[in-house]
Parts: C-alpha cells; structure tokens; sequence
C-alpha cells in the first residue's frame, strides 16, 4: 500500500466522521430556522458546541443493557449501521483519484452495503427482547428490503448510459450531460428510496415514537444510542454523495473550484434537502408507504430502465 | 407530488420569518396577570394578613399539597400559625384560589422557582406570605365582614347595619 492511500483513507474516515457530528447540529439548527426558531445557539458560537455537548452527555448517560436482552447482539447491532455505511463511502469517488476503493462493481458494493444496514435494524430490535422493538425492526426491515429492490433497480438505468458499474467511470461519462436529465425519473426513484434506505422522515416509519416507542432502539441507551444516531446521520451523507455521483456529475465542475469541494458542494445541498424534507412531510400509514414502494415505485423504475435501455439501443443502433 | 414540492418550499420561505423565540433568561416572556404560578399569602391594605386559616384550600386541594393550621390573635382575628405548600406535588389548578373566600391565597405570574433540592420547594408561611395585596387591592376581609373583631363591634363594617337587638321585637 501506498503512503497516499492512508492518507485518503484516514482523511475520508476524519471528514465523514465530523460531518456527521456536525449535522446533528446543522440539523436541530435548520429544523429550528424553518420552523421560526433559533435552535441551539447558547453553546458556543451559533450553539455549535451543542455537539460536544451531546457527545459529553452521551458517554455520562447510564449506558443500560437490559437484562433481558440478548447481550452480544444488543452491542453488536448498532456498530453494524456505523460500519456499512462507512464501508459504502469506500467505492464513493470524493474527486478526481481520491477514492478509497476504485473498484469495478462499485454499485453492487454500495447495494450490499446498505442492504447490511438492515442487519443493525433487525438485529437491535430482535436482540432489545421487547415486543415494540421487534415491531419497529419488524417494520424497518420490510421497508428498508422493498426499497432497496428498486432502488437497485433505479440504478441500472445509469449503469446502462454510462456502460460501466464503476462509480469513477460514472462520474467521468456525465462530462457531456449530467445524468439527471436523462435519467430524471430514475433520480425522483433513487431520490425517495435513499430516504427510506436511511429510515429519514418522511418514511421514518420504523421509529414512529407516537405508536412504537422509539422503535427498534427503544432499549438504547447512551453511546450504543448515539451510534445509531451517528449511522443515520452517515447515511444520509452516504445517500446524498451517491446523488451527486450517479446523477449530478460528482466532483464535476467548473474548474475555478477543486473537485472535491464541488462534490461537497453539492453533497452539502442535497443533505440541505433531507433536513428540509424533515421540516415539512407528513409521515404517511405504513401500510401507505409500503402500497406506495410495490405499487408505484417498482413499476415505474422498471419502466425506466426497460425505457433507458430501449432507446439506448435505439441511438446506438 | 406539486403539493409536496409546494409545502418543501413554504417550508422554506420560513428562513426569511422572524423567530418567534423568546431568548428566556435574557428576554421575559409577558405573562397575563391571571397567570397561574408561584402562590402566595397577601395582605390586606392596613398589612395585616388576610388568611383567616378556614382550612377551604386544603379541602379544595386536589393534590394535598396545602397544610395549615389556624390560630386566633387576643383582637379575635384568625391567622394561620403555619402554613406549609409543598410546591414539589402542587399542579398550579388555582382550586384554592379559587376557594379562598378573603382573597389571601393567590396565584401570581411567576414561574421561576426551580430548586437542585427537592426539599426546598416547601415553602414555609415566611416564604409565603408577601408584603403585598396581589390581585385585589383594597381588599380588606375584616372590615367588610360582620364578625366583632378589636376595634370593630358588631354593625361597624362597610355597607353593614347595626344588629337588631332581637328582644326589642318581641310583643
């Protein structure tokens, strides 16, 4: 190995790390701003301490295992999350050759990997021994698996354009065209299934505090909580990256600016977008949501690749 | 779809509103003045206190967190010799101002009363009792009821005539 790739790999690990500590505060400062609040804004400056804080209080709380629980899987469930989702940034290019894993099935890893996130789902709720775990995990596993069929699916569709699983090699064939115009509807797809992959409001349908508690952590406690809470806030990082890379031409931009920073740009809005969809949706009925993944959604994605690869052919021919 | 995309933008647009915060230790919200909080014991206007010690807020109590016991002074009035709330059990209902028949006990906008020790959030009747007549100036229980106090006979209180002496009815 070379001495550059640990510093990539580091690098990566440091930056996702922060953003994600840091995005529980710009959430909780944006969710404030939109709905005609400050937010936090005592500790530190703009209240930017209000992590630290959090983390402090996080690692003082009484880190309770039930004695109920299953012990070694109730401790191993919320590293899951943290860990797949961290592994799914190795095949994401951040600009041009800093990428931890430049490989050739890179879409098929990113799948595996958040399909892994179910794991950390099922097995908090089943291993909390508790009947409104298990329902929550019951629940986020079911929702997380409908979604992700699709949302593989959706994928294809740049796969096909571009010719190529290899997340660099995406980026570099959207020089001429970003993909969201071609590809608009397989974005709208990818777009609500990456929120359902994160369990993100709207579909945040496995927590639903008003009927399951907190759902499939409602036995969490302490840092085992704040893992959970870390995986979300990676996810939502993770999603938003594969956005940029799959369908707004990565770190592609106008070259005044670095690569990287244009990917960070316009990583940054689309997470701007997450919170925002969390300050004004509605959580629709589960039996809605799923209705609304089989029924609408899978067709339509299937459409749109069956449509993709026709008139790909098409021009090729 | 277009009503989603329409509420993510009103959602928005609410960047650019004013806050509605009240940045609480610096800037006090305005409490109306039937505000229910801290309870206090007030005074009557000559100082004097008006709690007569009848025990009806007690019994109006919901939670029991009332306990008095009433005493007399040698002009006649009555007054509690304690008065005990235990603020750490009282709902703020405002049931025993309600109850309270000489205006003494009242209910004032103030809220700021947290304590680190459970203990002291009993407030003894020295914390209670106020200099102050809070809600109902004026007020004054022994001048306008008929009860014969020092100073006061039977007949002299406001808007009071002089008691009929009964046998002068008789045929």
């Amino acid at each position: 190995m070379e001495a550059h790739y640990w510093w990539i790999v580091g690098g990566v690990l440091f930056v996702l790390l922060n953003t994600a500590a840091g995005l529980i505060w710009l959430e909780r400062r944006m969710l404030a701003l939109w709905q005609d609040r400050y937010g936090p804004n005592r500790a530190g400056p703009f209240g930017i301490l209000i992590v630290l804080a959090d983390t402090l209080k996080l690692f003082f709380k009484e880190d309770w295992i039930p004695p109920f629980a299953d012990k070694v899987v109730f401790v191993f469930a919320p590293a899951v999350v943290v860990a797949s989702v961290l592994m799914a940034f190795a095949v994401v290019p951040f600009g041009p050759g800093i990428v931890v894993a430049d490989m050739n099935i890179g879409i098929l890893f990113f799948l595996a990997m958040t399909s892994l996130g179910v794991y950390s789902i099922v097995l908090g709720g089943w291993a909390s021994n508790n009947k409104y775990a298990l329902l929550g995990a019951m629940r986020g596993a079911s929702q997380m698996i409908s979604y992700e069929v699709f949302m593989g699916l959706t994928l294809m569709g740049t796969v096909i354009l571009s010719g190529t699983f290899n997340l660099g090699e995406i980026v570099e064939a959207q020089k001429g065209m970003w993909y969201i115009f071609p590809q608009l509807l397989g974005f709208v797809i990818f777009f609500i299934a990456g929120i359902a992959e994160t369990h993100r409001l709207p579909f945040d349908i496995p927590e639903a505090e008003s009927e399951l508690v907190a759902g499939f952590h409602s036995e969490y406690s302490g840092m085992k909580f704040g893992m959970f809470f870390i995986g979300e806030y990676l996810g939502i990082t993770l999603i938003s990256s594969m956005i940029v890379t799959l369908y707004f031409g990565g770190w592609l931009g106008p070259a005044f600016l670095p690569g990287v920073i244009w990917f960070v740009i316009k990583t940054f809005v689309f997470i701007m977008v997450f919170i925002l969809l969390r300050a004004s949706m509605p959580r629709p009925r589960y039996d809605q949501l799923m209705e609304y993944g089989w029924k609408v959604l899978f067709p339509l994605s299937l459409l749109n690749l069956l449509g993709t690869a026709a008139i790909k052919l098409i021009i090729d021919k | 779809m277009f009503s989603l995309l329409r509420s993510m933008w009103l959602v928005f647009l609410h960047m650019f509103h004013k806050r509605e915060t009240y940045q609480y230790p610096e800037e006090k919200a305005p409490l109306p003045a039937r505000w229910r909080g801290r309870i206090a014991l007030t005074r009557d206007p000559d100082g004097g206190e008006r709690c007569v010690g009848c025990y009806l807020c007690a019994a109006a109590c919901p939670v029991d967190c009332i306990a008095l016991q009433a005493a007399e002074a040698p002009d006649g009035r009555r007054y509690p010799g304690f008065f005990r709330i235990n603020f750490s059990r009282c709902i703020f209902c405002g049931f025993c101002e309600e109850a309270c028949p000489t205006y003494a006990i009242q209910l004032l906008p103030d809220f700021e009363m947290a304590e680190y020790d459970r203990q002291n959030l009993v407030y003894e009747k020295e914390d209670l009792l106020i200099n102050s007549q809070g809600k109902y100036p004026g007020y004054n229980y022994y001048r306008v009821a008929g009860m014969a106090i020092s100073g006061k006979e039977k007949g002299e209180a406001q808007r009071e005539e002089p008691p009929v002496d009964v046998r002068s009815l008789l045929p």
